[in-house]
C-alpha cells in the first residue's frame, strides 16, 4: 500500500518534472548552437552590423535588421491593443449592460481562438489591398497590415487579463466614489484603473510578449526583406519570420545558416523571457498590494 | 457646469467603448466574411479528398487533414497523461516545497515562451539529437511540449475547484492520497480538466510555426500511415498557398481555412458547453 | 502502551502548536468506551483542534507539532509504525457540514468498502442498507437509493454522512458540531441517533451548544484559549462546575 502510493507520487512528479526538462531543453538547444554560431561570428557584429544576409554569398549578421522589424511590427499592434483593450476592459467592465457583455464578450473571445495563419491570410488578402486605397504607395509586404491585424488579435489578450485586473478591485473602492457622487468614467479612470493598475500593466507586458513572438501573421505579410527602417509601408523581416524562412527551405544541419536561426531565436528568447518575468514581478507586488 | 460636461464625457465614453467592442466584432465578421466568399465555393469532396498538386484546380487537403488528424490523436496521447499528472503533483503533493515552487515558475515562464522557439526545441531534441528526423513523431512531441503549460494551469484550477470537505469526508474514511484523488478528485473535476485539454489541442491543430521549424512539408503526396512518416498539416497547407502568387491558390487557402475554422470552432464550442453543462451540474 | 481495559481515547500531557501558536496545552483525558463526550468551549479555544487529533485530520496542517501521547487501541497513534489510513478507519469522522460525495446516495455509504477492495454486491447492498437503518435514514431514501446524494436535504446529507462513516466499522465517531448547519428538527434527529449509537460506539463531540452537549452527552469536558479546564460528568459539569472558568462560561457571561 505504502509503496504504491509512493511509486504514484514519483509518477506524478516526473510528469511535473518534464516541464523543467522542456525549459532546459530550450536553453540547452539555443546556448548550444548559438555558442557555435558566435563561434563563427563575433558578437559585436551581430549587435552593431546594419544588415542581415546570411543566405547570400555576401553574408552579414546584423541582428538589428530583423530585430527592428519585430520591434516595428509589435508597436503597430500595441498602437492597436492597447488603447482599445482597456477601453473594452473598461466599458465591459463598468459601462456594459449584462445581457450586452454576456453577447459581445464571448464574440471577442473568438478572435482569440483563430490560428494565426488564418490572421496572415486577413493581412495579406484582405488588409493590405485596403491600405492601398488610402496609402497607394504602400508594397504588397509592409509592416503596416501585419502589425494592426496583429493588434487586433491581441485585443482579447489585453482586455481579458485588465477585465479581471479591474474586477478584483475591491468592492469598498468603488462604492465610495460613487458614494460622492462620481460618474462612471470618473470612477474607471480616477478609482479602478489606478488600483488595477499593476494588473493591467502585466496585460501589457504579455501583450508585447505575445507581438514579439508572432510569427505566421508576420511570416506571411510582413514580407522577407531584413533591414533597419521605421517605414511601415515598405517589406521588412521579423526574427520570427526569418527563422521560419530558413527552416522552409532546405538548409544543412549544422552549417553556418542553419546556426543563425538559433542566433535569433535566443535573441526572441531572451526578449520574452525578460518581458515576462518583468511581469510576473509585477503581479508579485500587485499580490501584496491588497493582502 | 462640472456635472454636466462630466455627464456628457461619460456618455462619450459609453459610446467610445461600445464602438471599440464592436470594432472587434466588426473585424471578426469582415474576417470571416471575406474568406467565406474567396473559398466556400472551392469547397466540395474532390477538395477534401484530393492529394495536393500543382494544379489548383486538382489539389486538395487529403494528407493535410489526415496530417492534422495524426497530430492531434499524438499530441494528445502525449501531452494529457502528462498534463493532468503534472496538475495533479503540483496541486496535491508537491505544492508547499521549493522543487514546486521552482516547477510553478518555470511553468508559468514556458506559457510564454514564443511557440516558434518550442519548433527550435523540437528541431534540436527530436529531429536531431534523437534522429526522428521530420516526422509525425517529432511534431506531435514538439506540439506536446507546447500545449503542457496551458494544460497543466487548466487543469490545477479544476482541481483547486473541488472543495475541501470532500477530499476531507473521503481522507476521514480511511482512504489513502492516490485513493481520494482517483475516486474523489478527478471524478469531480473532470469537467473542468476535459474543457482545458480540447482548449489546448484546439490551439495544438491551429499551430504552424513550430511545425514548419520542426521539419513539416508543404507538399506531401501522401497520407501519412505512421508517427514516423513525413507530414503536413491544414496550416502548413493553407501557409504554402498563401505564399503562391497564382489566386487560384489562394482560393485554396481560402478554403481550407474554412475547414480549419470549422474545426477549430467545433472544439471551442464543445469546451464551451461542456464548461456550462458542468457548471450546472455540480453545486456543492 | 496499553489503554485501560474500558478506555477508548487517552491523551497525557498532549500539546499542539501551530508553528509557534500554542492552542492545546498539556492536555490530560480518558475517555471510556461507550460513551458520548462532548467539548464545549468558545471558538478558537482548541476543541476542534484536539478531535482532529484523534484521526489525525490535522496531518493536513503544514505547521502543526504534537507532543505528549494519543492512545487508541493500546497505540500511540501518531506512531511510525501507525497507518494513519488504518487509524481513520477505525476512528470514523463526521463534519461541521454535511460533506456527501457527488454521487449516488448508495455509493456515499459504500464509498469506504469500495476503497478497501470491496465489489461484492451483495455485501455492499447488505452494509449500505444496514448502515442506512443505524443512521435513521433508510425509510426515508430506500427507494432513491441511486438518487444524487446532492439533492437530499442537509439533515438527511447528515445522517447519510454518519452511515457512511458506519460502514467503514469504526469503533470511534468523532463529530465536529454535526448539527450546526442544520435546522431544530434535523438537529434533534441527529441528537436521538448519537444515544442510540453509543450502545456501539464511542461517540465525541464537538459542540457550540451546551444545551446539546447537556442533553446527549455523559462527560463534558470544558475547553479554554488551549486549556482544558475541566472534565467531569456532564450532570455535574452543568449543576456544580468546580472551577469559576467553567461557572462563567455555562451562565453565558461570556463565550
Amino acid at each position: 500500500m505504502k509503496i504504491k502510493e509512493k511509486i504514484i507520487e514519483m509518477l506524478l512528479g516526473f510528469c511535473a518534472f518534464i516541464t523543467v526538462l522542456t525549459t532546459f531543453g530550450i536553453v540547452y538547444i539555443l546556448f548550444s548552437e548559438s555558442y557555435r554560431f558566435f563561434k563563427e561570428v563575433s558578437i559585436v557584429r551581430f549587435i552593431t552590423d546594419k544588415e542581415w544576409t546570411p543566405l547570400f554569398a555576401d553574408k552579414q549578421y546584423g541582428i538589428m535588421a530583423l530585430l527592428s522589424g519585430t520591434l516595428l511590427t509589435s508597436a503597430i499592434a500595441m498602437v492597436v491593443a492597447l488603447p482599445l483593450g482597456i477601453i473594452i476592459a473598461v466599458y465591459l467592465n463598468e459601462y456594459a449592460h449584462k445581457t450586452v457583455r454576456n453577447y459581445l464578450k464571448p464574440v471577442l473571445e473568438i478572435l482569440a481562438a483563430i490560428p494565426t495563419v488564418v490572421y496572415g491570410f486577413f493581412a495579406l488578402m484582405v488588409v493590405t489591398p485596403f491600405l492601398k486605397l488610402l496609402f497607394p504607395e504602400i508594397s504588397g509586404f509592409n509592416a503596416l497590415s501585419a502589425g494592426l491585424v496583429m493588434g487586433v488579435m491581441i485585443i482579447p489578450l489585453v482586455s481579458s487579463l485588465s477585465e479581471d485586473a479591474l474586477y478584483a478591485v475591491p468592492k469598498s473602492l468603488r462604492e465610495a466614489s460613487y458614494g460622492m457622487g462620481a460618474t462612471k468614467f470618473q470612477t474607471s479612470f480616477r478609482v479602478l484603473v489606478p488600483a488595477a493598475s499593476s494588473g493591467i500593466i502585466v496585460s501589457f507586458i504579455l501583450a508585447i510578449s505575445r507581438a514579439v513572438g508572432e510569427t505566421m501573421i508576420v511570416a506571411i505579410a510582413a514580407g522577407q526583406q531584413p533591414r533597419l527602417t521605421a517605414n511601415p509601408l515598405v517589406p521588412i523581416e521579423t526574427i520570427t519570420t526569418y527563422i521560419v524562412q530558413v527552416s522552409s527551405g532546405d538548409v544543412v544541419n549544422g552549417s553556418v545558416e542553419y546556426r543563425t536561426i538559433f542566433a535569433a531565436g535566443i535573441t526572441l528568447f531572451i526578449f520574452t523571457f525578460l518581458l515576462n518575468n518583468v511581469s510576473h514581478f509585477v503581479r508579485k507586488r500587485f499580490k501584496q498590494q491588497y493582502e | 457646469m462640472a456635472n454636466k460636461r462630466n455627464r456628457r464625457i461619460d456618455k462619450a465614453f459609453r459610446i467610445t467603448g461600445l464602438l471599440a467592442t464592436c470594432f472587434g466584432v466588426f473585424v471578426l465578421i469582415i474576417l470571416l466574411g471575406s474568406i467565406l466568399i474567396k473559398g466556400v465555393t472551392r469547397l466540395n469532396f474532390q477538395f477534401l479528398s484530393s492529394l495536393p498538386s500543382r494544379f489548383a484546380a486538382k489539389a486538395g487537403i487529403l494528407s493535410a487533414l489526415s496530417g492534422t488528424l495524426w497530430i492531434f490523436g499524438l499530441t494528445a496521447l502525449f501531452a494529457i497523461p502528462v498534463g493532468i499528472g503534472a496538475a495533479v503533483y503540483l496541486e496535491e503533493y508537491g505544492k508547499k516545497n521549493k522543487l514546486g515552487g521552482f516547477i510553478e515558475i518555470n511553468i508559468s515562464n514556458l506559457a510564454g515562451v514564443p511557440s516558434i522557439i518550442y519548433g527550435l526545441l523540437g528541431l534540436g531534441i527530436f529531429v536531431h539529437a534523437l534522429k526522428f528526423g521530420p516526422v509525425i513523431l517529432a511534431g506531435a512531441l514538439t506540439l506536446a511540449l507546447l500545449i503542457l503549460p496551458i494544460i497543466i494551469v487548466s487543469t490545477r484550477e479544476a482541481l483547486k475547484a473541488v472543495p475541501k470537505t470532500i477530499r476531507e469526508a473521503a481522507y476521514g474514511l480511511g482512504a489513502t492520497k492516490w485513493q481520494v484523488i482517483r475516486t474523489q478528485v478527478l471524478p469531480a473535476s473532470a469537467g473542468g480538466i476535459l474543457t482545458g485539454m480540447i482548449l489546448a489541442l484546439a490551439r495544438a491543430i491551429g499551430e504552424t510555426a513550430p511545425l514548419i521549424v520542426v521539419g513539416a512539408l508543404a507538399y506531401v503526396p501522401f497520407v501519412p500511415k505512421s508517427p514516423f512518416d513525413n507530414f503536413s498539416v491544414l496550416p502548413m497547407q493553407i501557409f504554402n498557398w498563401v505564399s503562391r502568387p497564382q489566386k487560384e491558390f489562394t482560393v485554396n487557402a481560402a478554403a481550407a481555412i474554412i475547414v480549419l475554422l470549422v474545426i477549430t470552432f467545433i472544439l471551442n464550442g464543445f469546451a464551451v458547453f461542456l464548461r456550462n453543462k458542468w457548471q450546472q451540474k455540480v453545486k456543492w | 502502551m496499553t489503554n485501560e481495559k474500558n478506555i477508548a481515547i487517552e491523551a497525557k500531557n498532549v500539546n499542539v502548536y501551530y508553528g509557534t501558536k500554542h492552542v492545546l496545552k498539556d492536555i490530560n483525558i480518558a475517555i471510556e468506551k461507550n460513551s458520548v463526550v462532548a467539548f464545549i468551549g468558545p471558538s478558537g479555544c482548541g476543541k476542534s483542534t484536539f478531535i482532529r487529533c484523534f484521526n489525525r485530520m490535522n496531518d493536513f496542517i503544514e505547521s502543526f507539532r504534537k507532543e505528549g501521547d494519543i492512545i487508541i487501541n493500546n497505540k500511540e497513534i501518531y506512531d511510525r509504525s501507525i497507518q494513519v489510513e488504518e487509524l481513520r478507519k477505525e476512528v470514523g469522522m463526521v463534519f461541521q457540514k454535511p460533506n456527501p460525495f457527488p454521487k449516488t446516495i448508495f455509493e456515499n455509504v459504500v464509498y469506504g468498502l469500495r476503497i478497501q477492495g470491496e465489489n461484492n454486491k451483495k455485501t455492499l447492498r447488505e452494509t449500505a442498507e444496514k448502515c442506512l437503518r443505524d443512521a435513521a435514514l433508510w425509510d426515508e431514501v430506500k427507494d432513491d437509493l441511486n438518487k444524487s446524494a446532492l439533492e437530499l436535504s442537509g439533515g438527511q446529507q447528515q445522517r447519510l454522512c454518519i452511515a457512511r462513516t458506519l460502514a467503514v466499522k469504526p469503533s470511534i465517531i468523532l463529530m465536529d458540531e454535526p448539527a450546526s448547519a442544520l435546522d431544530p428538527i434535523s438537529t434533534s434527529k441527529i441528537e436521538d441517533l448519537i444515544t442510540v449509537l453509543k450502545k456501539d460506539y464511542t461517540i465525541v463531540i464537538v459542540t457550540h451548544n451546551m444545551q446539546q452537549a447537556a442533553r446527549v452527552s455523559d462527560k463534558t469536558a470544558f475547553f479554554y484559549l488551549g486549556d482544558m479546564v475541566e472534565f467531569e460528568k456532564t450532570q455535574t459539569l452543568f449543576t456544580n462546575p468546580q472551577k469559576e472558568l467553567t461557572q462563567n462560561y455555562i451562565t453565558g457571561r461570556f463565550g
